[in-house]
């Protein structure tokens, strides 16, 4: 298992990012999964980033762990900001056109459906969000 | 992410490079939006795009909505990741694209 902890802002997506994606090129990790994931960290980080703690900053700690059989990597989100659980967004309409398109809810969305599993739980002030993608 | 323009009469067309992200959609949109006056045909090349995320697509739509006053707009070369992003989200449904 490895952790980084880091301040909750949209500068440290990139920090995330990088850490994650080094511990999925060891596992050779496929290309598209790579992409999905680095999607996945931008929209939950970046979540936490803008909400979490607004308008003070705080931190937000990203725990990675790898398992086998199928190889897949589970990711946790975990922060002590405003309760909040993303799952429970609407779903948006992705059948609307583009007037009638509203926005909201789309990145949880996206989430949901390139990951295999995205689990939210609030325990001891913390939010915890964990979201796990088989790589084989 | 760096963005190249090119401007012909009405004809604009935009060459991202890199990701389109909560980082970066920001200034991808400010780059394009203040090009628009008088554009009819609005062109963007994702051939060095890799990934683009919600904050990409939310840009892309408010584009859209603001092209389809004024004319069209296209994205061309588009990679197989960034259109599993656009079909699982429904935008395959909404923008006008072509596959690299």
């Amino acid at each position: 298992m490895k952790e980084l902890t880091v301040d909750a802002a949209v500068e440290n997506i990139d920090t995330v990012t990088a850490f994650v994606t080094e511990e999925l090129q060891k596992l050779d990790c496929p290309l598209k999964a790579e992409a999905q994931i680095s999607v996945a960290i931008d929209e939950l980080f970046g979540n936490i980033a803008r909400y979490a703690y607004s308008p003070d900053i705080g931190k937000a700690t990203v725990r990675l762990e790898v398992e086998k059989e199928p190889l897949s990597v589970i990711i946790t989100f975990i922060d002590n900001g405003v309760p909040f659980n993303p799952l429970k967004q609407a779903e948006p309409d992705v059948h609307a056109t583009a007037e009638e398109r509203q926005i909201g809810g789309l990145g949880i969305f996206l989430v949901k459906k390139t990951m295999n599993l995205v689990e939210y739980t609030y325990r001891d002030g913390q939010n915890i969000l964990t979201i796990k993608k088989n790589l084989r | 992410m760096n963005i190249k323009k090119v401007k012909n009469g009405t004809d604009l067309t935009i060459l991202v490079n890199g990701r389109i992200d909560t980082v970066t959609a920001p200034e991808f949109e400010s780059a394009v939006k203040t090009e628009l006056d008088g554009v009819k045909a609005l062109t963007i090349d994702f051939k060095n795009v890799n990934y683009i995320s919600s904050a990409g697509l939310r840009v892309l739509l408010s584009l859209q909505k603001k092209m389809m006053k004024q004319g069209e707009m296209k994205l061309i070369n588009v990679s197989d990741t960034v259109n599993d992003v656009f079909e699982v989200t429904g935008f395959d449904e909404i923008l006008n694209y072509d596959m690299m």
